[in-house]
């Protein structure tokens, strides 16, 4: 057998070291068996990163079966390239239902996944449509990471012959808005690339501009002759495709009856985390783990009360609660339809022009940037009513201006085959001072102070198709999630211990204090006993006199670990996005840089190859 | 070991658990390291909780919050009770600043003076016990054998500057505690990293005392100075009673078979009261208890764990059976009996100056809680004291502390501080509150059926009226409450005792003898504070208005008929 080499192989180092120890030791049998194995494993990612399983023919061969007729002006190509980066699904979703859409209409569609396209294909694309988020401070989701680089890069090849739209989703009290689309869009066209329609950022109700984006899009590609038949309905037809058994989704939530409402937190903490168990019944909503719920909150009373008496206003005025035409009192209204806790730019504008205040004005000069920053931070609606009052106008005009109150995401901390019918969730309530007053958490303190069992939560099902349980239930699964960060964890092992997955499962969890901190302490404790969890590492930063996290006891068992993810392991990392995903992004580097001998280069590809895989998925905010 | 010779033999019946646990534990070891540091439960299992007995610790939780917590889906708070042997009860006051330091750094910020003259420290969690304990020993006290199937914390009367007999008899109970020490080095491998602060000599059995299976049950010894009989010597497995001649120290008379527990409901079990059988030179006591505690090694109940203490043994197979037994063992006879008279079992509050000239301050400690509370800062008002003492610190077998051996020159500034923190002699209370005691038992302690030291002063509270008006208030009336019938406070010795039932359920006990020997008798069955208190209200009066001239309260109620005397235990349940 010839002795597998860097120089003979497409392998690096070490993964010729490992084969040329495997191979010679293989009987026959298992030889032609790991040879169907791995063509198979290989034909299935391809077929992922095609609709419906039909490979892409390369342009210039459909481009020669064109007839003739159409040789006066150069002919609209019908094949188009749907490219998605999405963390918690939103832009896969709508990836989906653009590619039907598009394929309804005759086009040729392939629809993929950032990570799952190979960027030496891309100068053969002719119309490529990007639906892309941005987290954080600006950053692409998980799945866009690489391809977001790879443009940016030297590498990128000149796109004279690519028309584009870009579809961007964010959040506008972010600063850095939509920032991943600006970037895919600004770049494509430094390329040489054509736009098919201007890139449309959407805020957190994004179902308009979205079925404005996708007939703007359908029409570039059809051209002007024949005008598109646009659904109107896009966004909420890929909704109903998404799950097809349940008449509720995010435009039409399930009413849930609360069963269950409890503290996780012992007494004497300083944290306070409600589990919160919902009745499914009777709505036909089914999830996996992994999946998150979308939950409708309502306002704070004392704000909205705060908020109508600062501007003067009758709590019982009549007022529209949105663009549709349904109405009702203006209480009603700011408890249960707007958005009241955030400022944003966009609606500092808005308000400039309802209120003669000089302040506002001056805050919004370009050169005010700064000062403007500074004034969102940490203030809400009754800070701008009460700083820059008097409103002369009519709440009606008012609440206009005001973004949709938007339903906030949750993991989902159950099963649903070990508790049919249910949903659970898990929330920390956030409470803090800011500006000299108290400010709430819309809906972690409406869960914590003002849901009751057998109140009702208007609930949807988020489905999250980047945080999955590996198909294979005997693939070895560890989990990292401190913090709130365990809750979809309690989801997986509850699955895993339906299923009686062989598998093995190690959970690595954190919070402040061991007392009372330990969320879901005695979960995790039957299921050690239980055989469902087989390790579980545990760091409680505030017991000791140096802090440790979840990533001290990833290093501290940097062998074990490493021999999981070589054993095939898939790796989840849920929780905060800002500090632990990060330190345990280093720390996952500095163990696989370790434990396999690699440059820090070589670590960041072995985690790259793992993310490409699908073995290393995060759900992290 | 065994007198072979003997007709009676031990008891059969199958090992209980806990014997097992014991045998296979390989000297105390168990799984305790590993559980130890098992970081996913502040617990330990069944098997190496029992074992941590014998460390000198107890696995509790705060019942307060169990309910809430299993909701939380926390497991139940987990938390340890330290307790620190002291022979004697004297603790120098550098040792006090560690047991202060050590509350309030691990602990839940107060410190428990027991009623066998032991600090305790509460609420510790697990992953602090090492450096407890290790501070601890660093401070050269321990916590080995402060509680489990071994000989517990030697009790004497505290006050050894009132005679050169004290310090004496003080010096014996050291040796003592000493002697009986178990000797394994698992408490120095689990808790001080293998150092041992004791040598241990190679080809020597591991546990020459106890072997492998140490004691049926907790083993109680206490040293009395007649006329105080303040270590309650007839509650004690084993007494020795202090028999002055000439000023000096003649030797002992001996006591067995004293004991306070019982279980509720069941009349095969009792308190009893240790019974006098002859008399040895204070050389000589040493050997005694030796032979004494193989006797009830060998002879002991080891299958039924609630009958295993050393009073059943001697009730099973007599006193005269016992007295040859150890004779035999000992190879010569203890002498007779001598003369002896005790008139008291309370503690004297307030200064005393004693026979070296050196002065000791006596303070009231109510159920010997020692923490700093709104208004009365006693645990920091004792912290500044021991800043300054070049004495030392003496819990009292009554949950009390003396300040002892105060020099006249430090005597001033010991009073000042005394008096700007308010700690007292308790001379304001009543007498009544002065003579009070109680266990633990809620929120902590494991077993309690009823609460106990969060209850009886306010209990109390409401006893003083009526005393008041009967013109009772400096009437020493040794009143005691349990959470259970395990004995914690010897409530089978009070003139009036209470022992928990249920919550807010007591079983009323009245007529023990005040110098503590004679046991009391049940009067009332599960009644609550309503009925508690219109009962001992006419009693009181009728004690007030009827009594003889310097007749306690236990010896009224049985002259006026409302309980008869109860001289042995084997009458308790009549």
């Amino acid at each position: 057998m010839v002795q597998l080499q860097v120089t003979n192989s497409p392998f690096n180092e070490s993964q010729a070291e490992l084969l040329n120890r495997l191979l010679p030791t293989l009987t026959e049998s298992q030889q032609i068996w790991l040879g169907g194995y791995l063509s198979a494993m290989s034909l299935r990612g391809a077929g992922a990163a095609t609709a419906a399983g039909e490979q892409p023919a390369p342009a210039a061969a459909a481009q020669g079966t064109l007839p003739a007729a159409a040789a006066a002006a150069p002919p609209l190509s019908r094949e188009v390239t749907v490219l998605f980066g999405s963390q918690t699904g939103n832009c896969q979703r709508l990836a989906a239902s653009l590619s039907r859409k598009l394929e309804e209409q005759g086009f040729k569609v392939t629809v993929s996944a950032m990570n799952a396209f190979k960027p030496n294909t891309l100068k053969k694309v002719e119309n490529l449509l990007i639906l892309v988020s941005t987290h954080g401070e600006g950053e692409p989701p998980d799945n866009a990471r690489a391809f977001h680089e790879f443009l940016h890069s030297k590498r990128a090849p000149q796109l004279e012959s690519l028309r584009f739209s870009v579809l961007a989703l964010g959040d506008t009290s972010y600063e850095f808005f939509c920032q991943t689309g600006k970037d895919f869009d600004e770049r494509l066209e430094q390329l040489g690339g054509q736009r098919l329609s201007p890139r449309i950022d959407c805020d957190l109700d994004y179902d308009e501009p979205v079925a404005d984006w996708f007939e703007q899009v359908l029409g570039a590609l059809n051209g002007p002759q024949n005008a598109p038949q646009l659904a109107d309905q896009a966004v909420a037809a890929a909704e109903k495709a998404d799950e097809p058994q349940s008449p509720y989704s995010r435009n039409h939530p399930f009413h849930a009856e609360v069963l269950e409402n409890l503290n996780l937190n012992g007494r004497g903490s300083d944290r306070e985390t409600r589990h919160l168990e919902l009745s499914l019944a009777g709505s036909g909503l089914t999830f996996e783990p992994g999946d998150s719920l979308g939950v409708y909150p309502e306002n704070h009373p004392q704000l909205v009360a705060d908020i109508i008496a600062a501007a003067g206003w009758n709590p019982d005025e009549t007022v529209p609660f949105n663009k549709k035409g349904e109405e009702g009192t203006l209480r009603e209204a700011l408890l249960r339809h707007y958005e009241i806790t955030v400022l944003t730019k966009p609606l500092l504008e808005q308000a400039a022009k309802l209120s003669g205040a000089p302040g506002l004005q001056a805050l919004l000069a370009p050169e005010a940037q700064q000062e403007l920053k500074s004034y969102i931070q940490g203030r809400d609606l009754l800070d701008l009513i009460t700083d820059f009052g008097p409103w002369n106008v009519p709440a009606s005009s008012f609440v206009a201006i005001l973004r949709k109150l938007p339903a906030r995401l949750y993991s989902i901390s159950s099963s649903y085959n070990a508790n049919p019918e249910e949903v659970h969730f898990t929330v920390r309530a956030v409470r803090y001072e800011s500006h000299g007053r108290d400010r709430y958490g819309v809906c972690s303190v409406h869960c914590a102070e003002r849901v009751q069992p057998g109140d009702t939560l208007p609930v949807y099902i988020q489905s999250n198709p980047n945080f999955k349980l590996p198909a294979n239930p005997d693939v070895p699964v560890i989990m990292i999630g401190p913090g709130t960060g365990v809750a979809p964890f309690r989801s997986f092992l509850e699955e895993r211990g339906e299923q009686g997955a062989g598998g093995k499962t190690w959970l690595f969890y954190g919070d402040r204090h061991f007392v009372t901190d330990f969320l879901y302490q005695t979960d995790w404790q039957r299921m050690l006993k239980e055989g469902v969890l087989n390790k579980l590492d545990v760091a409680f930063s505030r017991d000791t006199e140096e802090k440790v996290y979840v990533q001290h006891r990833i290093l501290e068992h940097s062998k074990e670990l490493f021999a999981w993810l070589q054993e095939g392991a898939h790796m989840y990392v849920c929780g905060d996005e800002k500090h632990m995903a990060h330190d345990v992004h280093a720390a996952l580097l500095t163990v696989i840089q370790e434990e396999a001998g690699l440059s820090p280069e070589g670590a960041a590809a072995y985690l790259e190859n793992l993310q490409q895989e699908q073995r290393y998925q995060r759900d992290v905010y | 070991m065994a007198n072979n010779e003997s007709a009676v033999k031990p008891i059969g019946g199958p090992p209980s658990d806990v014997e097992h646990i014991k045998l296979e534990s390989n000297y105390l070891r168990g799984a305790l390291e590993a559980t130890l540091q098992n970081p996913i439960t502040g617990g330990l299992p069944e098997d190496d909780n029992r074992l941590l007995k014998f460390h000198g610790s107890y696995m509790q939780d705060d019942r307060d919050l169990r309910a809430e917590r299993e909701r939380s889906k926390l497991e139940p708070a987990f938390q340890f009770m330290l307790r620190v042997v002291a022979p004697g009860g004297v603790a120098s006051a550098a040792q006090w600043l560690v047991m202060d330091k050590l509350a309030h750094q691990y602990g839940n910020g107060t410190l428990r003076l027991t009623t066998r003259q032991a600090f305790q420290m509460h609420g510790v969690l697990k992953w602090n016990l090492k450096k407890t304990i290790k501070t601890i020993n660093d401070t050269l006290m321990t916590t080995l054998a402060a509680c489990g199937d071994v000989n517990r914390n030697v009790m004497s009367s505290p006050n050894p500057y009132q005679s050169e007999v004290h310090s004496e008899v003080y010096e014996w109970a050291r040796k003592l505690s000493d002697h009986l020490a178990p000797r394994t080095p698992a408490y120095h491998e689990i808790w001080l990293d293998g150092e041992k602060v004791v040598d241990s000599k190679a080809d020597v059995e591991v546990e020459p005392i106890y072997g492998p299976v140490y004691l049926p049950r907790k083993f109680k010894i206490g040293l009395a100075v007649p006329p105080s009989n303040d270590v309650d010597v007839f509650s004690q497995d084993l007494g020795f009673i202090a028999i002055l001649e000439d000023g000096k120290l003649a030797g002992f008379n001996v006591t067995v078979g004293g004991g306070m527990g019982m279980t509720h409901g069941d009349t095969n079990t009792y308190p009893q009261l240790g019974r006098v059988i002859g008399f040895a030179r204070p050389e000589q006591i040493i050997e005694v208890a030796e032979k004494t505690v193989t006797i009830q090694r060998d002879y002991g109940n080891r299958s039924v764990r609630k009958n295993a203490r050393f009073k059943y043994t001697i009730d099973r197979h007599g006193l005269e059976w016992f007295r040859g037994e150890l004779h035999h063992r000992l190879g010569w006879e203890l002498e007779a009996a001598r003369a002896y008279h005790f008139d008291h079992n309370g503690d004297r509050y307030g200064w005393v100056k004693g026979y070296d000239g050196k002065w000791n301050l006596t303070l009231y400690i109510q159920s010997g809680r020692i923490q700093d509370q709104e208004g009365y800062l006693l645990m920091t008002g004792l912290r500044e004291i021991a800043k300054i003492h070049t004495g030392d610190f003496r819990l009292t077998p009554n949950q009390n502390l003396i300040i002892g051996g105060v020099s006249s020159a430090k005597k001033r500034r010991i009073a000042e501080l005394a008096k700007q923190y308010g700690l007292t002699d308790g001379a304001h209370h009543s007498a009544l509150r002065r003579s009070a005691l109680s266990c633990v038992a809620l929120p902590t302690c494991g077993l309690a059926m009823a609460e106990a030291e969060r209850y009886l002063p306010h209990l109390l509270d409401k006893l003083e009226p009526i005393i008041d008006k009967a013109g009772l208030r400096d009437e020493e009336i040794v009143i005691r409450m349990t959470g259970c019938p395990n004995g914690c406070a010897r409530p089978a010795l009070g003139e009036i005792s209470f022992i928990g039932k249920s919550p807010g359920k007591y079983n009323m006990y009245l007529g023990a003898g005040f110098s503590g020997d004679r046991l009391n008798k049940l009067y009332k069955e599960n009644i609550g504070e309503q009925e508690i208190l219109e009962t001992l209200e006419p009693m009181l009066h009728r004690y007030a208005n009827e009594r003889n001239s310097g007749e306690h309260f236990g010896d009224f109620v049985i002259r006026s008929g409302y309980v008869s005397a109860v001289t042995s235990g084997l009458n308790f349940h009549d």
